[in-house]
């Protein structure tokens, strides 16, 4: 009885007041979306789904900027921070001891871990400094260029941590793929990019996502919001603000730091300027022309704005980056509110707007 | 003995006043604003690109910097009028629009550039103090850090428009009710910002090679003396730079460059937890 309606319980929370999508018509929609995503595979090559598999995840990363930034309201243009500290673990811990026995997986966690870890530190600094606003910003923005010069110059042979070299500005390779020990004639599955990739990387998105939705509708997300619309107000109401913007910034750093693992998996490298200033700005355009305040529009911007992204870099990246910048001064100056969500809004908008002129 | 000692000063003052010239742009934006202008490094290097240019047609090195202070300045007040002043009151926004301009000017200039610029060296050649030589025009560039502040302590304080800007940063409402055109002093006020930073680029520019990324070099360290500092100039971001410019001096002589930078970071994050809003947080307790 007990587990029953603990399920019932988190499973109503999958919608509430802090995400949009509601009844049935969403939730079928939803399902088809994912069943197209199963079935994606079958109807195209194996280098397009390789190349979803980097576009997916990204994602992660984005959902916890929203959480931070669009939930919470404190800017963090430190995310690629995260992406690299865990990515750069999860480097160091199987080069040093493999892929076997289902070692990766406790790597990929242990990156995460220590992300969580760092992001836990750094935050207490800030937070419990009462750092706030534009400050915020730009500290993590410090913390994450120091990072990477710091990675840069470790090209030297001193630089090895076990026998993994950390490489400078090259980076490091060579590391192995996500592996599941698999009882069976077939030994362990190897999650190689492609097809078993694309399967876990979309399991884990869809359980990240509803967990994400779980989270902001409960009694946390809605004290997150609280404070984001007003933070003396949420404070007078007994809500201890530092605690509650430290915890969101944890998760979502972690889950950054999950992005990174998986990039490192899917092309088996990890590099400094992963971490630089033009990545580190990326996220931000994701959430803020997708629609910061809500998951789901995060989710679809950031994979539409990839996709985009990818198309442009075609003729070479500095004019991908030239039209993200546009679009990224455009959002904020027209749409505030993100393009993806003023879209969601513009027929409600429209009719408000007739039923005002009629009346 | 003698040797480390003129040394270690020599790197003091130098940090000191890379830090102070890096800074005194932003922080006078933000001091005055309220503004984080992230396009700040994209300002230093929109100065540096128009310095060289300008000195490589033949004009002497100290006007191609004041044409690349102008050239910054000029584009300062352009983005003003048409992005950053309809996001006056939305501080997260103006952020993250200056950053979406940072981007736009450093990949666009990559694009009608080129990836670098052919530099020019280094003018005063060197001089010899003890056993070691040191470069002049580093001993210039103190001076002009120094220069710098006293001028704008007297922009602000003994001019018309510095008694309209301060008037503008306490009570923006009363100041326009009092016939003060806020509108202009905020454009002004963001242009003489932007100009500082084009100053700093063209200071700096005969000392490093120019590529269109170079912003980033300094902005790390622009805003860590801006929040070290808060948002005074004169006792926030001055004060702040010399106490930062002697960790980093510090740090640099004992275990390099790098280690100059994570001290400088570590630097600033105690000094958030302890002093939130800045020395000048600090010093001006009493007046707030």
């Amino acid at each position: 009885m007990g587990r029953r309606s603990l399920f019932f319980r988190l499973a109503s929370r999958l919608e509430g007041p802090q995400t949009l999508g509601r009844g049935w018509r969403f939730w079928i929609g939803a399902a088809v979306v994912l069943t197209f995503a199963i079935g994606y595979p079958l109807l195209t090559d194996s280098y397009t789904v390789g190349n979803t598999v980097y576009f997916f995840n990204w994602v992660f990363m984005a959902l916890g900027l929203c959480v931070i930034w669009g939930y919470g309201g404190a800017l963090s243009f430190g995310q690629t921070a995260f992406f690299g500290i865990a990515g750069y673990a999860y480097g160091v811990i199987t080069l040093n001891w493999g892929a076997d026995y289902g070692l990766t997986l406790w790597a990929t966690l242990a990156a995460v871990a220590l992300s969580a870890i760092v992001a836990a530190v750094l935050g207490y600094f800030l937070f419990f400094g009462r750092i706030s606003g534009v400050f915020l910003g730009i500290v993590t923005l410090a913390v994450t260029l120091v990072l990477e010069r710091f990675m840069a110059q470790t090209a030297g042979p001193e630089w090895h941590i076990g026998i993994a070299r950390l490489n400078g500005f090259n980076g490091m390779n060579g590391m192995p793929n996500l592996t599941i020990p698999w009882p069976g004639a077939d030994g362990p599955l190897v999650l190689a990019p492609d097809l078993p990739l694309y399967y876990f990387v979309l399991a884990l998105l869809v359980i990240v996502y509803l967990a994400l939705r779980i989270l902001v509708n409960s009694s946390f997300g809605n004290v997150l919001v609280a404070i984001r619309e007003n933070p003396e107000r949420a404070t007078m109401l007994g809500y201890d603000v530092r605690r509650y913007q430290l915890a969101a910034f944890v998760i979502g750093s972690s889950l950054a730091g999950l992005s990174g693992v998986l990039y490192t998996t899917w092309g088996q490298y990890i590099t400094p300027s992963s971490m630089g200033i033009t990545a580190a700005a990326l996220p931000i355009v994701w959430v803020a022309v997708g629609g910061r305040s809500d998951l789901t529009a995060t989710l679809l911007g950031t994979i539409l704005l990839i996709g985009g992204f990818q198309a442009l870099t075609v003729y070479g990246s500095q004019y991908a980056l030239v039209v993200m910048g546009l679009l990224l001064v455009v959002t904020v100056l027209l749409a505030p509110e993100g393009l993806i969500l003023a879209l969601a809004f513009l027929p409600r908008r429209l009719m408000r707007h007739r039923a005002r002129e009629t009346a | 003995m003698f040797d480390t000692i003129v040394g270690f000063l020599y790197q003091f003052g130098d940090a000191s006043a890379f830090l102070v010239l890096c800074a005194s742009g932003l922080a006078i934006i933000f001091g005055m604003m309220g503004v984080i202008n992230l396009a700040h490094g994209e300002f230093i290097m929109a100065g540096a690109y128009m310095t060289v240019t300008v000195a490589k047609l033949g004009a002497p090195l100290p006007l191609a910097i004041v044409c690349g202070a102008l050239f910054a300045g000029f584009i300062g007040i352009l983005l003003e009028r048409f992005v950053i002043r309809h996001l006056y009151g939305r501080p997260l926004d103006t952020i993250v629009a200056t950053w979406g301009i940072s981007l736009i000017a450093s990949q666009g200039t990559l694009i009608l550039l080129g990836p670098s610029l052919s530099d020019i060296s280094t003018p005063l050649g060197s001089v010899q103090i003890g056993s070691l030589s040191y470069s002049v025009y580093r001993f210039v560039l103190m001076a002009t850090a120094a220069a710098i502040l006293a001028g704008l302590y007297l922009l602000f304080n003994f001019t018309r428009f510095g008694v309209l800007a301060r008037a503008t940063i306490q009570v923006p409402h009363m100041a326009e009710a009092l016939g003060v055109n806020t509108r202009f002093i905020y454009s002004l006020t963001f242009g003489i910002g932007a100009a500082l930073a084009g100053a700093t680029g063209g200071l700096y520019a005969p000392t490093m090679t120019l590529v269109p990324t170079m912003g980033a070099q300094f902005i790390t360290e622009a805003f860590v003396t801006v929040v070290t500092g808060g948002g005074d100039v004169f006792v926030g971001t001055a004060p702040a730079g010399v106490i930062l410019g002697f960790i980093r001096a510090a740090m640099t002589t004992w275990q390099g460059q790098l280690a100059g930078q994570i001290g400088l970071l570590v630097a600033v994050i105690i000094v958030i937890r302890v002093l939130p809003r800045g020395i000048s947080g600090l010093v001006l307790r009493e007046r707030t």
